[in-house]
Parts: structure tokens; C-alpha cells; sequence
């Protein structure tokens, strides 16, 4: 790790004031996958800005037919939650099975959003709950938010400050664990909106994406039997060390019929 | 006797002080003036080295030292040569390459050490080392096994001109093969061992200071025995033992490779000599990945003949064993002395042929690691006798029955000159068919399928050879006081021997289990007979020596007693702590002080209580842990995950000194072994970078991928050839629990016609197996 300057504000103007002022100052959240990358010297920060003293990053609330959950909020909190417990229960089950206690407890929805990791599941939260991606400058749709591989429509130094999640009739979320690390080798989000239902995959791509022949049958019949011959195309996954695109698509396949059989 | 003596429970005396964060590991060794160690490492897999340039490293701020293989070579330090030499049917030595502490013309693996930085703090010394220019020439690599022994790979060292080190045979083929042609049941099976990542829970650390007054290097670092140690690198740093002080202070698991000789080590040991200050290297968690020897990677060939009854004939067996770039301490040695021999392991098999060639490549190198060759060894067996099984048409445990040494057979020489003194083979398995409830797995097999999960048992029954190297010294003193000191040639890294020794001399001697201290890991006072603690040696070698100590002080011990009660040495009784003649008796307590005393000695007879022995075994008179280990697992056929539901273990290791402690063993070799066969593989590229390079990619086995195991204890047959009647404990659940397990999914797949499927089983791997049985589904 190489020296660097360290600022925590209390807060979101002076967080901001930092990254613009300074050469390369990163925000740091729980530090779950950035203090990693400075031990290994691949990344090197003039200053790291600590989000956690800012009060209006934290906590869960709802607002109207929305919930509203602060960038600054732990998994273990979003998890265990009696607010989102009622309002999404996929969104509490799918944040109780990222990686392990000690990660649920550092690591921050705001973090793993912006991060964008092909492999984490909130990305198939964000998108297979219409979420809004609420910044300090703007509001950004969640089909809009993630553009690539580590890639979002963040502009350099925009602060997350919070995500919005349309409340689903009903939605389960379905994982399938990378043995090694526990993220998701394939993760599917069912939403069934009442006039629309989304199916969102994360793992699987490049970043999280839809599966819109999946969409329309669960929207004609939402059974898992409407999926049946639905996987997607394995010419367009990710192939890896650990698992095959070929495998992912059936993956895939199998998640998203779970998923409706939980809540069917 | 008592509470405390050999056979029971007792809790571990170490664990209070671990546990609460008193241990002290070589990390929290921290020397004044000491200077930081950052290794630079080959990037490259296979490379020739053009040039280094250290000039901009040497004015990075805080930059001591920068030195390079040459300064090495330049101090008088000597390449790691491997103490082994095999031949070829023909009487062809085998082909060692010579491995420099930090090569200056190649480099052979990715992340073989180069450069050795030197600052004041460790981010000079990291910052330093990314300001090292190395020019290198990339040379074509290979790193597949069995690659690696094909005509047209790459060949790394081209004075050899084959990446085949040896063709090792144990014997001609001919009558062999005729045997098997004409057998009227015949089974092939190929195998691969993968290759793993060991991963101990301390990374490797070293740190060493130079004292000028008396011309001696004092290195802190973790190994499984500091004599050897001592030896080995005082020989690498041209300098006489004495010369060398090894400590090695608390140890976060060893399970083979903290034993062997390291590069790192070596060149901290010299740099603190070279520099005339203290140096100090932490391994970080990275390097453990590409630097500490890997272990297992074998490829196998077999085939196995059986008459119409099921009686095995014949076995042919050829192996490909990947040592990496260099011949390690043990790297061939494995699958030749470690798992070879103990071929045709449980089985009553007189003829075999067994071939092994241990090929180069551009790895790290391979090295032993819990079970070092035996856990390959039974895999073959075990996976053989399954196929043997399908092939005669009987069912697993009944051609295990057929072929298993019967225990009225013992004593049984093997056609590897081992004699198998103890051991009830065919009961040890009947014991865990019932305690596995063998016979009711039909119903349960039903229950699982209600659920849409298919259900499979799998069955081992292994032997294995213990007790590794032949010689070992404990010593045991008794202070005026009458508290005992054990002072260990042995090296307890993880396995309590803090607390089974003092069970020993508690028994033995009576002296409260409480007032027994444990010295180890130092060579200023380990005896000089010391050895170390790998190859589940120390209850045999280290117990002997320990119960023959206590012999040795009771013998004088009665002496003094004689003279205290004016009686005859000879006519002295001793018995729990007690020196007994007719009604009188004094205590050992009472001998001890007295022992302290030379004006209550009789004539001739030396002060103090405090004797050594070093006990020396005739080489081959190992020990032969052996056991049964049955697995359960339920199979997501949609999804290709496996869950284990339910392991039955029953093991012989001879009389158990302290069944809590043995559990222990058994339960992490078997989540060792459950682990090799289940998520754990090492993956290298084609162009030689290590894939699985940190715990996002290798996949330690978790708490969830097993289910309680049921471990018991066959203690029927203790050990014949040592007094204690033990037999190691250590590596039997790494030999158990693979071919166990493999064996129970593919029962599991039996529907699909699966017969065997690679390690690690990997939900994909079994998802395929299952899937190109079917017409592939749209
Ligand atoms: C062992 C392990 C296992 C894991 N397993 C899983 C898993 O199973 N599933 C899963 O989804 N994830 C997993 N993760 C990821 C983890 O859950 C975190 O979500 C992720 O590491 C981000 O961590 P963090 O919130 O601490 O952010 P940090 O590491 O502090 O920051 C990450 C990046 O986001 C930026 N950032 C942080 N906050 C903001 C913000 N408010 N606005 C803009 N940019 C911001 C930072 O500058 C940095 O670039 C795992 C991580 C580890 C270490």
C-alpha cells in the first residue's frame, strides 16, 4: 500500500469537494475490494475519502411505492432489516447471501454497485427491481447504470448516495455460489411488477442484464414451465476457469425456474 | 492410569494460550535494527535472463541492500540438491537439475525468486522492488503433466534433452502383462491426482540476525523440525551446523511442505550474515500461492486383471508425477517410496508392475503434503477395485472382501518388502458397513429421490505407512522440584503433542500432568538426535523415545531409591509415583529432590534426574495405519452440486494415545482429502501463470461442504513393532476420504452410466457427466 491522504467528512459536499479538488482521491466505502487492490499496489490513490461518517449515506426507509435504502448501508443490515424484510424479501434474502458475515458487515450496497463486479448479486437487484441510482448530481435508471465490465454510468467523482426499489408484487432471487468465493457464478432476480415482470441476470455477463423472452412468458404465464427452451444463448456469457458459458446458460435456465417456483 | 494418562480425553494444554492470542509465531519475532525482505519474482513461466539492473532499487528512500542470485553464488551459497537418487531399469541416474537459491541464468516458474530487497520498512522495500529491470528472453513452457512427458513438449532443460527425469520400474512388465491378457476379467482406469494448493493458515516467514561475536546466524522461522533445518541450510550457507542456531517458535500448520528446504529462507539466513543486520520476510498470502511446493499432480495409468471369482491376478500401474522445475526434497520420492510402496496397499496382489516418471515442467515444485504419495496410492487402488467391482459384477464391499489380506495372513510381506504386522483389514471394513448402515441405503436412496436429489454411497478401505525417518530423541528431566520437563526432537506444529506427552509421562512417571513442560524448536536445546514431526511419526518415534526416557529415569530413579530406603536397587518396585520396597516406599517427588542432591546419592552416581534417548528403528519396520471410510452424498442432478450427508470413518492407528486429539486428525485429513476431491485444484495457463492464484479462484473447502463425521477407532490390533502399540493418525483421512467420495457420486450417477469422473468433482464436471449421458437437452 502506498501512503496517501485521508479525509473523512460527515458530510456529501465536503466528500465531493475532496474528489474534485485532489488529483486522485477515491472514495472508500467498507473497503471490502478496494483496501485489497491498494495492498496489492494495483491501485494508488493520492487520497481515500471514508464515506462512513456521513449520517444521510446510512439506513433503510420507505418512501411512497418505493424503498429507498442509504449507499452507505452493510448487507448484514439490509439482510436483517424488518423494513426491507416486509417490502422485498428477495432483496433481504439476496443481501444475506453475499459472501460471509465479516464481508456482510463491511461491505456497502453503494460500493458494490458502483464497483460493478460481473460477479456480484446486487447488480441483478438494482436491475430486476427497476431500482434508480441516486447520486449527488442526478438520478440514473438501472437499466442505464451498468455499461460493461466494471463499467457504470458513474461520471468521475459522482457519490452514490442512495439506490430506490420499486416494491414487486412478488420476487425471490436464486444464486448459484462460486465455490471459492462465494459470488455468484450465475444469479437470477424474478420481479413480477403486476403489469410487467422483470428478469434480471447477474454472473452470467459482462454486467447484469435482461432476459426479455424470459419476461414476456413469465408475463403470458408465470409458471416455471413458461421457461422451459428459454436459456439464453451461451454464445453470449462468460466463459471462465470455473465455469463454462455453455454450463452458465443452464444455470441460468434452472435460477430463473427456481426463482418462479418459490414465489408461483 | 488417572485422568490424564494415555487414552484419555484430555484436553489440549496448548490451546488457552493459542487460542487467546498468546502464541508467538515467527511473525511476531522483531528484532531492533532489523531490515525489510521483499523477494522479486520471475513473472515469466520459462525465461532466460538478460540482465538485471538493481541501480534505480539501490536509491529508492529507505533501500539498504538489493541483492541477486550472483552475491549469492559470490557468498559461497549452495544450490538445493536433492538427496535422492533413482534409476532406471538400465541403471540410468536420474536427472537433477540444479536449483540456484535465486537462479542468474533462468528462470523456471513464475514466481521463482530473483532479487532480494533490502529497506528500513517494508513499503521501501515493496516500493524498491517494483524499480527492479528485469530483461528476460521468453522461452517456450510447459506445464500439463501429462504433457509434459509427450516426445514433442517443450524441453526445459535441454542438457537432459526429456522433461522425463527417470523411468522408474519396480520390476520387467512382461509377465505382468501375459498375466493380465490372459485373465478372464480385465479393468482400465485413468486417473488424474490433482494438482493443490496447500495453504497453510501462516504464510512462510523467515528472519535472521548475524552475531559477529560469535560468528553464528540465528534463524526464526516455521518448519516441522528444527534439526534438519539446521542442517540442511547451514550445508546451503557453506557453513559447519553449530554455526547456525534454528528457532521456530509457534507454527500455523505444516502438513509436509514447511519441512522442505525453501529458496527465501536460504537467502534471508545470508543476507543477515552479508549485511550485518537483522532481516526480516513475511511471506504475504500471494506469494504463498506461487512459492510454497504444491502438492499431489499425478497422472495415472491402470489396468488390473481378475480370474472369474474375482481374485485379483495381476496390476499394472504406470504414473506421471509433475515435480515442477526442480527436483524437490521429495518431489519423485512420493509416488515411488511414499505411495509405490505400499502398493497393492490392503490388497493381496503378489504380482505387480508399477512404472513412475516424474516429469519437469515450469511449476512451482511439488513436495510432500498430508499423505505424501499414499493418498495417490489408495486413490489408484480404491478407484480400480470400484471398476473391478462393475466389471465381475459384484457389488463394492464384496470384491474389497475377496481381495483383502486376511488378518490370518499377518504377518504379511508385501512384494515391496514391507511386513504388515497389524491389522484387520476385512473386520475394519465389516465394522463401518455397519456403522455406515450399508444395507439400509436403499431406502435412503428413495427418501432422496422424493426430493428430486440422487443418492450415492461410496466406499474406501486404505492402508498407508507411518513413522517416516528411522531415528528420533526425546529427553525428559525431573527438576529438584519434581516437575518434568519433556525437551522434543519432534516438532509439534498443529498436533498437541504439548499435551499427549505430558499424558505419557504423567503415565509413566506419575508426575502431575499439570507440572509437565513442553520444550521444542530450538536447536540450543532440542537434543541433537532430533528429527521432526511429518509422515505421522511422532507417536511412534517420539513416544518410543519418550517412554524409553522414562524408563531410563526410573531405572535410576530406583537406584537412589534403593539407597534412600537402604534396600537393593533391584528388589525396587515403582508404580504410579511411587519407589516401593515391601512397606516402605519414598515418592518420585521425594527421588527427585534427593537426585539434586549429591550427598544423597550413592556412590558413583550422577546428580539429577534428566535422561535422553534416541531411539532407533530398523527403517522398514514403519507402521500401518489403516481404515474404512464410507460417504453419503446427494447429487442436484440439475444443477451438479454435491452435498455430503453423512461420513462414517473407522480407523486403526493402533492403541489411541488421546482419542480427542486423534478425532482431530482424522477430521482434517478428511476435509483435506474431501477438499482435494470436491472444490481444490491448481490451475496454471498455458503460458505458465498460475490461474488459481488467491482464495477468489482456489476453492478452499468450507464448514458447509460436510456433514458431522462419525469417526471411531479400531483398537483391536495394536501396533506390533514399537512398545506403545501406536500407529500414526495423520494422513489417514486424506487417503479415506477421496476415493470415497468419488466413489459415491458416481454411485449416485450410476443411473446415467457414469463410471468415474476427474477431481475435483465440480458441479460443472458432474453436470457434464450427467448431461452427455442424456440426449442433451434443448
Ligand atoms: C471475500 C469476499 C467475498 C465477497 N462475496 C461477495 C458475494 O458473494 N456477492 C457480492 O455481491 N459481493 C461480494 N463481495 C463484495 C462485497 O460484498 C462488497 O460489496 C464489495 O467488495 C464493495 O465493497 P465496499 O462496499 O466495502 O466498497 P469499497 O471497497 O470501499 O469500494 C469499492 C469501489 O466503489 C467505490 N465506491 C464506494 N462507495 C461509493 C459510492 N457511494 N459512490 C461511488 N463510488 C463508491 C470506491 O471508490 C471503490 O472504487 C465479496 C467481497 C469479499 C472481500
Amino acid at each position: 500500500m502506498r501512503n496517501f491522504d485521508y479525509h473523512r467528512p460527515t458530510d456529501i459536499a465536503a466528500a465531493a469537494r475532496v474528489l474534485a479538488e485532489r488529483e486522485d482521491a477515491k472514495l472508500l466505502a467498507g473497503g471490502m475490494t478496494l483496501i485489497p487492490t491498494l495492498k496489492q499496489r494495483l491501485a494508488t490513490p493520492t487520497d481515500l475519502v471514508d464515506l462512513g461518517r456521513i449520517a444521510a449515506l446510512k439506513g433503510v426507509r420507505r418512501e411512497g411505492n418505493g424503498l429507498v435504502i442509504g449507499a452507505m448501508t452493510c448487507h448484514a443490515d439490509v439482510a436483517t432489516s424488518p423494513v426491507v424484510r416486509e417490502a422485498i424479501p428477495a432483496l433481504a434474502s439476496l443481501a444475506g447471501q453475499i459472501g460471509d458475515p465479516a464481508v456482510r458487515h463491511r461491505g456497502t450496497i453503494g460500493g458494490s454497485v458502483a464497483n460493478a463486479d460481473p460477479a456480484a448479486d446486487y447488480p441483478a437487484g438494482v436491475v430486476g427491481l427497476d431500482a434508480t441510482v441516486i447520486t449527488d448530481r442526478r438520478e440514473i435508471g438501472a437499466d442505464d447504470f451498468f455499461t460493461g465490465l466494471f463499467e457504470t454510468a458513474l461520471e468521475p467523482g459522482e457519490i452514490i448516495t442512495a439506490i430506490r426499489f420499486l416494491l414487486p408484487k412478488r420476487a425471490a432471487y436464486q444464486k448459484f455460489r462460486h465455490p471459492a468465493s462465494g459470488y455468484a457464478v450465475a444469479g437470477v432476480m424474478v420481479a413480477d411488477f403486476g403489469d410487467a415482470v422483470r428478469v434480471a441476470v447477474t454472473g452470467a455477463g459482462p454486467s447484469a442484464f435482461r432476459l426479455d423472452a424470459m419476461e414476456k412468458a413469465l408475463g403470458a404465464s408465470f409458471t416455471p414451465g413458461a421457461l422451459e427452451g428459454l436459456n439464453p444463448d451461451a454464445l453470449e456469457l462468460l466463459t471462465d476457469m470455473h465455469a463454462s458459458a455453455e454450463y452458465r446458460a443452464h444455470l441460468v435456465g434452472v435460477l430463473a425456474r427456481r426463482a418462479v417456483a418459490a414465489i408461483a | 492410569m488417572g485422568q490424564f494418562g494415555i487414552g484419555q480425553p484430555v484436553r489440549r494444554k496448548e490451546d488457552v494460550r493459542l487460542l487467546t492470542g498468546k502464541g508467538r509465531y515467527t511473525d511476531d519475532v522483531h528484532l531492533e535494527d532489523q531490515q525489510w525482505a521483499v523477494f522479486v519474482r520471475s513473472p515469466h513461466a520459462n525465461a532466460k535472463i538478460l540482465s538485471i539492473d538493481t541501480s534505480a532499487a539501490l536509491e529508492s528512500p529507505g533501500v539498504t541492500h538489493v541483492l541477486t542470485g550472483a552475491d549469492l553464488r559470490d557468498g559461497g551459497v549452495k544450490p538445493i540438491s536433492a538427496d535422492m537418487n533413482f534409476t532406471s531399469r538400465e541403471g540410468k541416474p536420474m536427472f537433477k537439475p540444479e536449483r540456484r537459491i535465486m537462479p542468474v541464468d533462468f528462470a523456471r516458474y513464475m514466481g521463482e525468486p530473483l532479487v532480494l530487497v533490502l529497506a528500513e520498512s517494508l513499503e521501501e522495500a515493496k516500493a524498491a522492488a517494483e524499480l527492479v529491470a528485469l530483461d528476460f528472453e521468453e522461452l517456450p513452457c510447459v506445464t500439463a503433466t501429462a504433457r509434459a512427458a509427450e516426445p514433442d513438449a517443450p524441453v526445459i532443460y535441454s542438457e537432459h534433452g526429456s522433461n522425463v527425469s527417470v523411468h522408474w520400474e519396480n520390476r520387467a512388465p512382461d509377465e505382468i502383462d501375459a498375466i493380465i491378457a490372459a485373465a478372464p476379467h480385465k479393468v482400465t482406469v485413468d486417473l488424474v491426482n490433482n494438482r493443490l494448493i496447500v495453504a497453510p493458515m501462516e504464510p512462510r516467514c523467515a528472519v535472521a540476525a548475524y552475531d559477529p561475536a560469535d560468528d553464528r546466524i540465528t534463524l526464526w522461522s516455521p518448519t516441522q523440525g528444527v534439526r534438519p533445518a539446521q542442517a540442511s541450510f547451514a550445508q546451503l550457507l557453506g557453513i559447519p551446523k553449530e554455526k547456525l542456531r534454528v528457532i521456530s517458535d509457534d507454527v500455523g500448520g505444516g502438513f509436509g511442505i514447511r519441512s522442505k528446504r525453501y529458496p527465501e529462507t536460504a537467502a534471508v539466513a545470508f543476507a543477515a550474515r552479508k549485511t550485518g543486520r537483522p532481516v526480516k520476510w513475511r511471506g504475504d498470502r500471494s506469494e504463498t500461492f506461487v512459492s510454497d511446493h504444491h502438492g499431489r499432480d499425478q497422472v495415472n495409468h491402470c489396468v488390473m486383471g481378475l480370474d472369474a471369482n474375482g481374485r485379483i491376478l495381476a496390476l499394472r500401474l504406470e504414473t506421471i508425477v509433475n515435480v515442477g522445475a526442480y527436483c524437490g526434497d521429495n518431489g519423485p520420492r512420493l509416488p515411488i517410496d511414499g505411495g509405490g510402496r505400499i502398493i497393492p496397499t490392503g490388497y493381496d496382489i503378489e504380482k505387480f508392475y508399477f512404472s513412475v516418471k516424474p516429469v519437469y515442467t515450469n511449476t512451482v515444485p511439488t513436495d510432500t503434503y498430508r499423505g505424501a504419495g499414499r493418498p495417490e496410492a489408495n486413490y489408484i487402488m480404491e478407484r480400480l477395485m470400484d471398476a473391478a467391482a462393475q466389471e465381475c459384477g459384484l457389488t463394492r464391499d464384496e470384491i474389497r472382501r475377496r481381495n483383502l489380506i486376511p488378518l490370518s495372513k499377518l504377518p504379511y510381506r508385501t512384494q515391496m518388502n514391507f511386513v504388515y504386522d497389524s491389522g484387520d483389514f476385512v473386520g475394519v471394513m465389516e465394522e463401518t458397513l455397519k456403522a455406515a448402515d450399508w444395507d439400509g441405503f436403499q431406502a435412503r436412496r428413495a427418501e432422496s429421490e422424493k426430493r428430486g436429489l440422487l443418492r450415492g454411497i461410496g466406499i474406501a478401505s486404505f492402508v498407508e505407512q507411518a513413522g517416516g525417518r528411522p531415528t528420533e530423541e526425546m529427553r525428559v528431566k525431573l527438576g529438584a522440584d519434581g516437575a518434568a520437563t519433556v525437551f522434543a526432537g519432534t516438532f509439534s506444529h498443529g498436533q498437541g503433542h504439548e499435551t499427549v506427552y505430558a499424558q505419557m509421562v504423567n503415565d509413566y512417571l506419575g508426575v502431575p500432568f499439570e507440572r509437565i513442560k513442553f520444550v521444542q524448536g530450538d536447536t540450543d536445546t532440542t537434543p541433537p538426535g532430533g528429527v521432526g514431526t511429518f509422515g505421522s511419526r511422532s507417536s511412534m518415534m517420539g513416544g518410543v523415545a519418550v517412554r524409553r526416557s522414562c524408563g531410563q529415569i526410573i531405572l535410576k530413579g530406583k537406584r537412589i531409591a534403593a539407597h534412600l530406603m537402604q534396600a537393593n536397587a533391584e528388589d525396587v518396585i515403582f508404580e504410579e509415583g511411587l519407589f516401593r520396597v515391601g512397606v516402605s516406599s519414598v515418592t518420585i517427588e521425594e527421588v527427585a529432590r534427593a537426585a539434586a542432591d549429591p550427598s544423597k546419592l550413592p556412590e558413583g552416581e550422577k546428580p539429577g534426574l534428566d535422561e535422553s534417548n534416541l531411539f532407533e528403528r530398523e527403517a522398514d519396520l514403519m507402521n500401518f495405519p489403516n481404515g474404512c471410510h464410507i460417504v453419503e452424498v446427494e447429487v442436484d442432478p440439475e444443477l451438479g452440486t454435491v452435498q455430503i450427508v453423512k461420513y462414517t470413518a473407522v480407523d486403526d492407528c493402533g492403541v489411541v494415545l488421546n482419542p480427542l486429539l486423534v478425532h482431530g486428525q482424522v477430521y482434517g485429513g478428511v476435509a483435506q482429502g474431501i477438499g482435494q476431491a470436491l472444490t481444490e485444484d491448481a490451475v496454471y495457463d498455458e503460458s505458465g501463470q498460475l490461474l488459481t492464484g488467491s482464495f477468489m479462484d482456489y476453492g478452499m473447502p468450507r464448514a458447509h461442504h460436510f456433514s458431522h463425521i462419525e469417526a471411531h477407532f479400531d483398537e483391536t490390533q495394536p501396533c506390533k513393532t514399537n512398545e506403545i502399540g501406536v500407529k500414526g493418525a495423520g494422513e489417514a483421512g486424506a487417503c479415506g476420504a477421496p476415493p470415497a467420495f468419488v466413489s459415491a457420486v458416481c454411485d449416485a450417477l450410476k443411473p446415467y452410466g457414469v463410471k468415474h469422473i476427474d477431481m475435483p468433482l465440480t458441479p460443472e464436471r458432474v453436470w457434464r457427466a450427467i448431461h452427455s449421458a442424456k440426449p442433451r437437452a434443448a
